[in-house]
Formats: C-alpha cells, sequence, structure tokens
C-alpha cells in the first residue's frame, strides 16, 4: 500500500460527519471611498501613490525619476521608448539581477490592505517584482475593490501559472520588531493611479 | 423562590466574610436563602489537574445537597463555571442536567434574575476590578477585550451602584492572574510572575483595593501584597455591594 | 517549566511586553472589521468542511496540480517526507538550497537530515537564518528570533556575516541579510517553501511572506519543493479572500502580508514539486475531541495573547510548535514526551478568542488533560494527592475535619506551612486563618 493509499484511508475512515460549506456572499465591503482608503492604506504601510491622469504624465514624472537608476526595466508597451522593454521570451531569470527600477501595470487593487495583484502574464518574468530594487506598478483607480472579496470575484476562475498580492515593499520586523523596510523583495513600492 | 447558597471549599475555610456578606446581602434583597451544611467541593480542583474521573462523590454530594431549589447562587466564577459544564449522575443525568441550568454566580444572578437596580451603600474608595477568567470568559460576566462586540460589565453595573466608589482603569484590564488552579504551585514561577503582574497594574493606576468576583485569584493577588508589604486590600465584591465600609 | 527564562526577570518582561505589543496591534487591526466575529464564525465553517471532506478534497487539489504540471508526492511521516527531499536534490545533483519559512519542516526537522547527507540549506526568512546562525530552533511560528535582542543578533552576524562587532542597527542588519540572502536565491538551483493555504478546486497554492523571501528562491531556481500539512487544504478560490483577510490581522496586526504569491504551474522548463505530509494529521483527525486543531492556520496569535507563553518563551514547549497550539498538537504525536504541555496553562480562555477559526483551545487543553492523565502520565506524587483530595472532598465529615485541622495547624503551628516545602509561600504569603469556618459561623447564626 503506498503512503498515498495509506493516508487516503485513515483520512477517510477518520473524518467526522459531513459539515455543511458556508456561503460566503453575504460577506462584501462597502464602496465609499474606496480609492482614498486604498491610498491611505498603502501610504500606511511604506508605499506611495502618486496620482496620474494618462500614461503620458507618467511617463513625463518617470523621467525626473529615471535619473536616478541605473537599470530600468518595463512591461508597458507605451513606455518602451524611455526604458528597456522586459523580453517576454526571456528564460533566465538570473539575467534581471541589476534592475534598478522596474514599472509593470497591475489588474486590480485593494483597498482595505493596500495591495495590487499581478499575474504572469503582466510580469513578464516571475521574479521581476521582487528582483528589482525599486518597484512601481500602474493600476487604474476604476479598479480599486473595496476588499478581498471583491478582488477575489474580480480575478473569477482566471487561469494564470503564478499570481501575487504586492503590498508595499518587502519588509521585516524580526529584529526586535524594529520594522525595516526593503527585506529581500523590492525597497520601495510606488503605486501610480491612473483616473 | 429558594435559593441554595454554595460556597467554594476554600471561602469556606479562609474567607468566610465574603461567604457571609453574600448570604447578608441576598437576605437583604429579599431572598428566601438557606445554606445546605453538607456540601463540600465543586470537584474542579481535582478535575482541571487531569483528574475530572475522581469527581464522582463530589458530584453525587452536590446533587444530593442542592436538589429542591430553584436557584443555586455561589460567589465564585470558576466554581459555577465548573459546576455548569461538569455537573453530571451516572444515576440521575437528568436532574444533573436540570441543576447546571440552575447554577448562578452572585454577581449574575444579581443583575439577571433579581434585576438589582439600586444598593444603598458606600465605598468610597479607589478600587480595580479584576475580571477573573473564568467569570469573564466562561459565564461572559463582561465582555472580553478579545472580541469585536459591544462592551458590557455585570460587576461594574453593580459597582456603579455603589456611592463614592471609583473604578480605576487597568493597562490590561482583562489579563489573567495566574492562579490557574494547581497550576499556582504546579508552575509556581509563571504563576507568581502573573500575579505579580496584575498586582502592579492595579498598584500603578493608584488602587486602594482590588475587587472581583472569583477569590482564588483574590487570594493569590492577596498573598502576593501581603509579601511586598502592601498596604492594598482585596475584597469580595460580595463584601463591597453588602455595604462593608472598611 | 519556565524556571530558566524566568531566573532573568528584565527579559521575561523584555519578552511579554513585546508579544503583548504585538497583541495590541492585532487588536487595533480587527476591531477596524465591523464583521470580524462573523469572518472568524465562517472561516471556522470552512475549516469544518475541510475536515469533514478532506478525503476528497485532498484528491481534488491532486488531480488539478498534477494537470497543472506540478508533481504531488505523499509522505506518511516525517522521515518519508526529509527522505523525497533529499531524493529530489539527489536527482539532480543538488547540494545546496534555500528554504523560506516551514513550520512544517521543522517538525520532520528537515535541516538536520539534509545537512547529515551533504546537503547545505540556508534558512532565507531574515528571523529563520538568525535561529540558524544561532543553532537553536525558532520560538514563535511567526516570529522565530522573538526571544533574541539586536545585541545578540548583532554578534551573531559579526561572528557569522562579518559585521563590525558592536552593531545592532535594525537597518544595517537587515541590509547585511538583504546582500547575504541575495547572493543565496541567485546561486541555489533548488527553493523549498511552506505552503499557507491549499486550494483544491484549482490546484493552486498561496505562500505569504512579507519580505519576498520564498519568492526570490521560487522564481530562481530549477526545481521548487513546496511542503505542505494536509490539513492546509481550503475547498475553493475565493475561500481565501476570507482567510488572507483573517491571517496577518491576526497574526501581526497588518491587514496582509506584503506578499501573498499564488503557484499555479511551474516556470517553463522548471520543476514544482508539492509534498502532502500526514505526520500524525490522520490521527488526530480520529480523535473526536481534538480534530478542531487541525483548523489552524499557523496565525500565532494564541502565543501572542497567552500569558503563561509571554512569560516563559517558546523554547519552553520543548516541541517545534510552541504555545496554546502546540499543546493541543503535541501530545497526538507523542503523549508521554509531551505530557506536561497541556497543564502549562491556567485556561484563561484568551487563545480560544483570538483563534481566527476558533478552536476551541482551552476545552481542549482541559481534554487533554483527563486523555493524559487516564493514559498514566500524571506523576505518581499527583495520582496519590488527587485521590487522597477527591477521598476528603467527596466526604461532608472528612472535608470539615479536614478544614478544621488546617486551620487549626496554620493557626497554631504556622511554621508548619510558612517555609519553603510550601511552593505557595516561596513568594506569597498564605490566606489569614478566620476563627470559624462559615459552615461553623452559619450553624451557630442560623440554624435555629
Amino acid at each position: 500500500m503506498s503512503s498515498r493509499d495509506k493516508i487516503l484511508a485513515t483520512v477517510g475512515q477518520n473524518q467526522p460527519a459531513y459539515s455543511q460549506l458556508p456561503d460566503i456572499s453575504f460577506l462584501k465591503g462597502d464602496n465609499d471611498n474606496t480609492v482614498a482608503k486604498f491610498i491611505d492604506t498603502l501610504t500606511t504601510i511604506g508605499g506611495k501613490v502618486i496620482l496620474s491622469e494618462t500614461i503620458a504624465d507618467i511617463r513625463f514624472l518617470l523621467l525626473e525619476e529615471l535619473k536616478n537608476h541605473t537599470r530600468k526595466v518595463t512591461t508597458v508597451p507605451l513606455l518602451g521608448d524611455i526604458m528597456e522593454m522586459v523580453n517576454k521570451r526571456l528564460h533566465d531569470p538570473h539575467t534581471m539581477e541589476n534592475i534598478d527600477y522596474a514599472i509593470i501595470e497591475a489588474d486590480l487593487a485593494v483597498a482595505e490592505n493596500g495591495a495590487v495583484w499581478v499575474t504572469e502574464d503582466k510580469l513578464f518574468t516571475r521574479v521581476l517584482p521582487f528582483i528589482t530594487q525599486h518597484l512601481a506598478v500602474i493600476v487604474k483607480a476604476d479598479n480599486v475593490v473595496p476588499t478581498m472579496h471583491e478582488a477575489y470575484e474580480k480575478i473569477g476562475n482566471s487561469t494564470y501559472g503564478f499570481g501575487t498580492f504586492i503590498a508595499g515593499p518587502s519588509k521585516t520586523a524580526d529584529i526586535e520588531q524594529s520594522l525595516v523596510l526593503g527585506a529581500h523583495g523590492a525597497r520601495s513600492l510606488t503605486v501610480f493611479l491612473l483616473s | 423562590m429558594k435559593v441554595g447558597l454554595f460556597i467554594p471549599c476554600y471561602v469556606d475555610q479562609f474567607y468566610p466574610g465574603s461567604a457571609i456578606a453574600t448570604l447578608q446581602l441576598l437576605e437583604k434583597l429579599g431572598v428566601d436563602v438557606s445554606y445546605p451544611p453538607d456540601q463540600t467541593c465543586c470537584g474542579q480542583p481535582m478535575a482541571n489537574s487531569g483528574f475530572e474521573h475522581l469527581t464522582g462523590s463530589c458530584n453525587r454530594l452536590f446533587i444530593k445537597n442542592f436538589s429542591g431549589f430553584d436557584y443555586i447562587v455561589c460567589p465564585s466564577g470558576s466554581c459555577v463555571l465548573h459546576i455548569k459544564h461538569h455537573l453530571h449522575s451516572e444515576a440521575n443525568e437528568a436532574e444533573a442536567a436540570a441543576m447546571r441550568g440552575k447554577v448562578y454566580e452572585l454577581v449574575e444572578f444579581l443583575t439577571d434574575i433579581l434585576k438589582v437596580e439600586e444598593l444603598n451603600v458606600e465605598f468610597p474608595y479607589k478600587v480595580g476590578l479584576h475580571q477573573s477568567c473564568h467569570g469573564q470568559r466562561g459565564l461572559y460576566l463582561s465582555q472580553m477585550t478579545e472580541l469585536v462586540a459591544p462592551a458590557f460589565s455585570k460587576p461594574r453595573q453593580l459597582l456603579n451602584m455603589v456611592k463614592n466608589l471609583e473604578i480605576m482603569p487597568l493597562d490590561r484590564p482583562d489579563e489573567c492572574c495566574g492562579f490557574g488552579g494547581t497550576f499556582c504551585v504546579a508552575e509556581e514561577a509563571v504563576s507568581v510572575k502573573m500575579g505579580q503582574d496584575r498586582v502592579a497594574d492595579h498598584l500603578n493606576n493608584g488602587v486602594d483595593y482590588i475587587t472581583s468576583a472569583d477569590l482564588s485569584c483574590l487570594m493569590h493577588m492577596e498573598g502576593i501584597l501581603h509579601r511586598r508589604g502592601s498596604k492594598v486590600k482585596v475584597i469580595h465584591i460580595a463584601e463591597i455591594l453588602n455595604g462593608k465600609r472598611n | 517549566m519556565a524556571e530558566v527564562f524566568n531566573k532573568d526577570e528584565n527579559r521575561v518582561d523584555w519578552h511579554d511586553e513585546t508579544l503583548w505589543f504585538i497583541r495590541k496591534k492585532r487588536d487595533l487591526a480587527v476591531k477596524k472589521i465591523d464583521n470580524w466575529e462573523e469572518l472568524r464564525e465562517t472561516a471556522s465553517q470552512i475549516k469544518n468542511n475541510v475536515l469533514s471532506n478532506l478525503s476528497n478534497y485532498l484528491q481534488e487539489f491532486e488531480a488539478k496540480a498534477s494537470a497543472n504540471g506540478v508533481i504531488v508526492h505523499w509522505a506518511a511521516d516525517a522521515v518519508e517526507h526529509n527522505q523525497i527531499v533529499l531524493n529530489l536534490l539527489k536527482q539532480q545533483g543538488i547540494t545546496q538550497m534555500v528554504k523560506s519559512k516551514s513550520m512544517l519542516t521543522e517538525e520532520c526537522h528537515l535541516n538536520e537530515h539534509l545537512e547529515a547527507n551533504g546537503i547545505n540549506v540556508i534558512d532565507s526568512d531574515l528571523g529563520e537564518r538568525i535561529v540558524q546562525l544561532a543553532k537553536e530552533m525558532p520560538s514563535h511560528i511567526v516570529l522565530p528570533c522573538i526571544h533574541k535582542k539586536k545585541e545578540e543578533i548583532g554578534e551573531l552576524f559579526h561572528e557569522h556575516l562579518g559585521t563590525p562587532a558592536g552593531n545592532a542597527d535594525p537597518q544595517f542588519l537587515t541590509e547585511t541579510a538583504r546582500q547575504h540572502l541575495r547572493d543565496v536565491f541567485l546561486t541555489r538551483r533548488a527553493a523549498l517553501t511552506g505552503v499557507n493555504f491549499a486550494i483544491a478546486e484549482t490546484g493552486e497554492f498561496v505562500v505569504c511572506t512579507n519580505e519576498g523571501n520564498a519568492d526570490m528562491g521560487a522564481h530562481l531556481a530549477d526545481i521548487h519543493i513546496a511542503s505542505m500539512g494536509i490539513e492546509k487544504i481550503i475547498p475553493e478560490r475565493k475561500h481565501l479572500s476570507v482567510f488572507l483577510r483573517l491571517l496577518t490581522r491576526s497574526a501581526t496586526g497588518q491587514p496582509i502580508t506584503t506578499y501573498s504569491s499564488h503557484f499555479s504551474k511551474p516556470r517553463q522548463g522548471k520543476e514544482m514539486h508539492i509534498i502532502l505530509v500526514d505526520n500524525g494529521r490522520s490521527i488526530q483527525l480520529g480523535r473526536e475531541d481534538f480534530r478542531n486543531s487541525l483548523k489552524c492556520i499557523r496565525c500565532g496569535a494564541c502565543m501572542n495573547t497567552c500569558p503563561v507563553y509571554r512569560r516563559s518563551g517558546g523554547h519552553s514547549y520543548h516541541y517545534a510548535i510552541s504555545g496554546p497550539i502546540g499543546a493541543i498538537l503535541a501530545p497526538n504525536l507523542d503523549m508521554e514526551k509531551y505530557a506536561d504541555l497541556p497543564f502549562a496553562s491556567t485556561l484563561c480562555g484568551s487563545c480560544s478568542n483570538v483563534c481566527p477559526v476558533k478552536i476551541d483551545i482551552h476545552d481542549q487543553l482541559y481534554k487533554w488533560r483527563q486523555v493524559i492523565v487516564q493514559k498514566g502520565y500524571a506523576p505518581t506524587a499527583k495520582k496519590v494527592s488527587m485521590q487522597a483530595m477527591a477521598n476528603v472532598l467527596g466526604s461532608s465529615w472528612k472535608y470539615h475535619a479536614a478544614g478544621k485541622a488546617a486551620r487549626t495547624v496554620m493557626h497554631l503551628a504556622p511554621f508548619a506551612v510558612n517555609n519553603k516545602f510550601n511552593p505557595w509561600y516561596k513568594h506569597r504569603d498564605m490566606p489569614e486563618v478566620p476563627e470559624k469556618s462559615f459552615g461553623e459561623w452559619y450553624k451557630i447564626n442560623r440554624n435555629k
């Protein structure tokens, strides 16, 4: 008998009488001031929010910012003229090691925790938002939802090889509870909120 | 209504004043209360130590002593909680079940059954209210800080009826004092540390008295207060509500 | 249990204050969620459903994950888990691995097994790296080195990573760890992570970190191994909304971890493996009184609130998982070895009320005590004194006689109890002896 068979047999024998799954559709956020809440929350957890109207605005702001960084990349075609475009067919993520600044797009953001949701198809390479020293994310203000309940509703049953919620810069408080921003992931996170 | 007075074993032996106050308070409120003299102990010290299987004789004695009452009232949250959860009878489980529903801790009896609205007593002192864990989290005598739920407090409700009594705020309003039954000697170091921290919280907030609905907690804290030569005293809530003045 | 820890009272106070601070952060965060209690109840019911349908969910997960290209392994116990990991590495000629936080691997003592077989393992979570350098077990499931002061960490880094002596600045030390681990991430071909949640419906699994270390390891490695206890399954993807809202608020008071990474398929040309580990869980599942402990999502809230844990430290529980949840999980694995844990509690109930999935922890502590005593693991002295107590308290005349005798001794010969043989007396005075018991007073003053 394989371990699989043994485990499943014991589990099947020992599990309690069936207990109904609860309906969770009653769990909802409220739609008041969603964008304001998102900005407030993300700022509190160490992220930065910049309100912009168009990608052109962002490009304008970036021109200044990019002077501070050596290798800067993007996954956004409209920014491909001022920065290096990430190669969609990149096979070796190790070559991303020296990226200082990366700007990507997110499909949705969550007000209650300041997180943005990005999937592999938008990242081109999974390690990108973690390996870069500084991360920027473009998300439409219309795509900010109140809570994780609405977020998963939006995500639905879409398929992705990898997806992640990113809430602010990487951090740790492991040394005597002193909060330090910039652990192993990005040192900073800026969200460009497109109105 | 006939009320049977249930006095915890260690209260009977070491804190009879609190038992007397409980009796007198109920009598003043017009309750027909009597004390079955053959009662001993609810069995909690054994049960909490893993020896619930030895509490049969305590259970039998309890049922024998307290059958025939409409309510059983006791000035101890932990003893009441134990009876409510663990009173059983091999001979007559239905009677045990009925009895479990009739046992009340003193504070909840006053607020929920007698619905006391005023007391003509005074206690002009600064008082720290110790929420005993069994009373609070077990019997819901007051809301606990862990939950996101509306605040309420039955002991506070009663203490607010006492003239010139000032309830002092605490830094940790509902942390355990560390008595915990046989824990108090089995894990003596941690038990004492917890008690010392509780006492320090009250002292830092300037209390004259520490009160509670549970004398086990008070006995533990009193032991610590006396050892450090403190002037702060412990007093069971029954004595305050009964009009004790010093 | 905590005698050693308690010898340095300042340190105890520091440990207690630090963890109480985290409990307060949790309170602040959860009180912002109006329907927090409904959320807990919902999570509890979802987990009840999981336990009642675990066999089906495990098979569903396996099918979906396999269809996604993830290779699923089953390990009956810790030994088998460790062997599977070792074999996967040896097959690819790998001798170095980077690992992110997984309490399951602590439970299995994976690192020791791998090191003994020529595999170098580096723990990438900062707290875990610190205890690894100190050659200690983590003392808390979420905050592995909460028991360590920054000066001690500075010394460790000075000794092992070459930082200047005496430097205890958290910013500087974290930056050092970042540089040191970055090199590790970039050079390791194998990465092992834990699993916070695994979704039966889709075959994906979620790993939550603040540091980004799980991702840095997994997305750069050729082989990603994920170790998971079989109870970590949840039914549907949308249920993550409930658990991700509860987890980090309960753990640290943050609304969510920085990263909540959902792994579905391996990267192109690379391998992703998941090991489903039993190690006693299926047995616990059969214990009616204790199966609810398997609902645990490893948030650590019970530890932060426990007044005993805060003053004893995680190491005093001598098991990978400490605190209240450890005390109800461990006896299932070895009742004799862990017989002391359920007794290291006052049954205050705070743990059960912060638990995001409503495990009845303090009730289980009480029930384990009964089981442990019935199985014969109580010390003989205790058995004898309890029998004597039951004897006396079960009889009215014996009780009254004993009570009177005790009071008489205390009154006439206080030194008989006020001495070093009386553990109560070490730091507390005994109660004063009244002239009469209440029973005696009542007889005189009320009985006509």
